[in-house]
């Protein structure tokens, strides 16, 4: 069922000053790391990953421009378009799970957070932000029971500097048999190296200017792949070779640009 | 093992299955992946002169049987898109450069680069049924069609295929005006004009409003187009429209298409339905003991 159906809003909840979450009721059966095409009607529509994967489901959006903006001013009843679930899933496997968001990656992640604590996974999940006052999920982290470290960039909560600088720390102390990441993708690159030079499982979510979702029209090309259907969980080792990873991306005419 | 390959205006293929334009067509690195896939040529997006953002969002709507698109066109434009067609040119079959433009000019200057940067062929694109001022504007009128065919042909010397809108009262009119200005071959057909409404919303779903049916709903439309196509112009033509499996291909090759393209199937059946199509396409015809695709080109028209 990935055919457009309209819903309802039916909640939306603060994560922070610049994130929302927006809840809806919807069938569709949605696997961790999944996503949605959003409509805007009368606007534009846009992919957001699934934070809540429940029939209660959820997408938390960073307010980053006029399709944002708008998902930010949504209220209760008010109607969307939903397409999806498109894409691949996060594999949540073995014994003990490293998870590292940096920024709203943390909404991509927190279903696969659930499953894993939920399969008896033992997970710590490295949640970075910029600065304290954006950190998002940190409470529903710590009431499923994961391990929850926090990084800022500036320093005003926990551990100063980058998630990816964190993880790596938090990878030199234990023994992970996986790691899930999201987030910026420069970020995520080093992650992906680090693990893969420690020889542990990593899978990334990208994000990629889209249009279809469903694999045809080549916006999110990525070296060939398609963050769409190949994606947007990919196996590090898959793409850690791709020249555009943590460099290029498609600007929406198709032309290559450097990531900001 | 039947034999697969097809020679279409001078043009080589290893199998009669081409990648459709517009698909997975943006960037050189996807042609590469859908040649790698099994496809025997790869076309690309249409490309025009200058860059194009295309529609807004959203420009892609799922129906029962097909898929509504009204992408708008968007491209990086043709100085770009010498760098993916570098890229493209790693692909083991030929690439064939698509093109749209404003005018004849236009689009015999796209054309050159085109030739230059090395695509084995040109089509043009004369049938986009959703943008403004180009595409199907042109392919509406058999004249400027025609003049447009001649002035591309004159620019390059690699073959030249026109394709053509089923937009219109009788498509063979467009289809004599390609071969009479000496084009090469003739693909057939681009999307079917088309709207979705979503009722609960009361707004059409695409931003555009207006786009164009592909998948699944339209191959009775292709086919009865190829067919008449082939009644009426000796040129080749490559049927499109539709095409999920084997099967389907058969019917556009019965019907008088020497070569097909394959579009929206890439979602029905994912990036492998190249190479799927292809095998099925082998098998058919070793199982109804035919020894090559050319045996049943156009065979929906013999007598008896
Ligand atoms: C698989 C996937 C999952 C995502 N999940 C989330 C999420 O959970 N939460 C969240 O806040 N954001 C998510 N995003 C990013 C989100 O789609 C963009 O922030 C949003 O489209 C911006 O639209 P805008 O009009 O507000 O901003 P604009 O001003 O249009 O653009 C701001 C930035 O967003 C990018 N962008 C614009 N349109 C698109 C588009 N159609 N597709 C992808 N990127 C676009 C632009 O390149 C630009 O960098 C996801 C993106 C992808 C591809
Ligand atoms: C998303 C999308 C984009 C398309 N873009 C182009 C294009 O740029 N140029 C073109 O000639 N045809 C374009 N087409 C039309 C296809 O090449 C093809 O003619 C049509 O989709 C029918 O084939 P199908 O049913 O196999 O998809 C596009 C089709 C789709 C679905």
């Amino acid at each position: 069922m990935t055919r457009t159906r309209i819903v309802r809003v039916e909640r939306t909840d603060v994560e922070c000053s610049h994130t929302v979450t927006i809840r809806f009721q919807d069938e569709s059966l949605a696997r961790p790391g999944q996503f949605a095409m959003v409509w805007i009607p009368g606007l534009d529509e846009v992919p957001m990953s699934f934070s809540y994967i429940g029939d209660l489901k959820g997408v938390t959006v960073h307010n980053v421009g006029e399709a944002t903006a708008a998902l930010h001013d949504a209220s209760r009843g008010d109607k969307l378009g939903i397409r999806g679930p498109f894409g691949r899933d996060y594999r949540i496997e073995g014994e003990s799970i490293l998870f590292v968001s940096g920024g709203t990656g943390a909404a991509s992640l927190m279903p696969a957070l659930e499953v894993a604590m939920g399969n008896g996974i033992r997970s710590t999940i490295v949640i970075g932000a910029k600065t304290a006052s954006e950190l998002i999920f940190v409470d529903r982290a710590i009431s499923l029971g994961a391990d929850v470290r926090i990084s800022t960039d500036d320093g005003s909560k926990e551990y100063k500097g980058f998630a990816s600088d964190l993880a790596l720390q938090v990878l030199q102390e234990g023994s992970f048999d996986r790691v899930l990441t999201c987030g910026p993708e420069r970020m995520m690159k080093t992650v992906v190296t680090a693990c893969l030079e420690k020889g542990i499982p990593v899978q990334v979510s990208l994000e990629r200017f889209m249009r279809c979702g469903m694999g045809i029209c080549d916006s999110c090309s990525f070296g060939g792949l398609h963050v769409c259907v190949d994606g947007p969980v990919f196996d590090g080792k898959d793409i850690i070779e791709i020249e555009d990873f943590g460099v290029f991306r498609r600007s929406a005419d198709g032309s290559r640009e450097v990531i900001p | 093992m039947a034999d697969l390959s097809v020679e279409i205006a001078g043009l080589r293929l290893r199998n009669p299955v081409m990648l459709a334009s517009g698909i997975l067509g943006e960037t050189g690195s996807s042609l590469v992946r859908v040649a790698e896939a099994g496809a025997g040529a790869v076309v690309t997006k249409s490309i025009g002169a200058e860059p194009r953002e295309g529609y807004p969002n959203p420009t892609v709507v799922e129906l029962e049987a097909g898929i509504i698109n009204a992408v708008g066109l968007a491209n990086p434009g043709i100085a770009a898109y010498v760098d993916e067609l570098k890229v493209a040119a790693q692909a083991e079959v030929p690439v064939i450069g698509s093109v749209f433009g404003k005018s004849e000019g236009e689009m015999s200057e796209i054309a050159i680069l085109m030739e230059e940067a090395g695509v084995s062929a040109i089509e043009l694109n004369l049938s986009c049924p959703h943008a403004r001022n180009v595409g199907a504007e042109l392919g509406k009128d058999p004249e400027t069609v025609g003049s447009v065919v001649s002035a591309v042909k004159k620019s390059v010397h690699v073959p030249v295929f026109a394709k053509i809108t089923p937009n219109v009262t009788d498509i063979v009119d467009a289809a004599l005006a390609v071969a009479n200005s000496r084009g090469d071959g003739i693909v057939a057909i681009n999307t079917v004009k088309a709207m979705a409404i979503c009722p609960e919303t009361g707004r059409p779903f695409l931003s555009n409003g207006i786009g164009g049916l592909s998948g699944p709903a339209i191959k009775p439309i292709g086919v009865r187009c190829v067919y008449e196509l082939y009644e009426s112009v000796d040129i080749p033509i490559v049927g499109v429209g539709g095409i999920l499996t084997g099967k389907d291909a058969l019917e556009y090759l019965m019907a008088g298409a020497k070569a097909v393209q394959v579009g929206s199937a890439a979602y029905y059946r994912g990036i492998e339905v190249f190479g799927r199509v292809v095998e099925e396409i082998g098998q058919f015809l070793d199982e109804y003991g035919y020894e090559s695709v050319g045996d049943v080109v156009g065979i929906a028209h013999d007598e008896n």
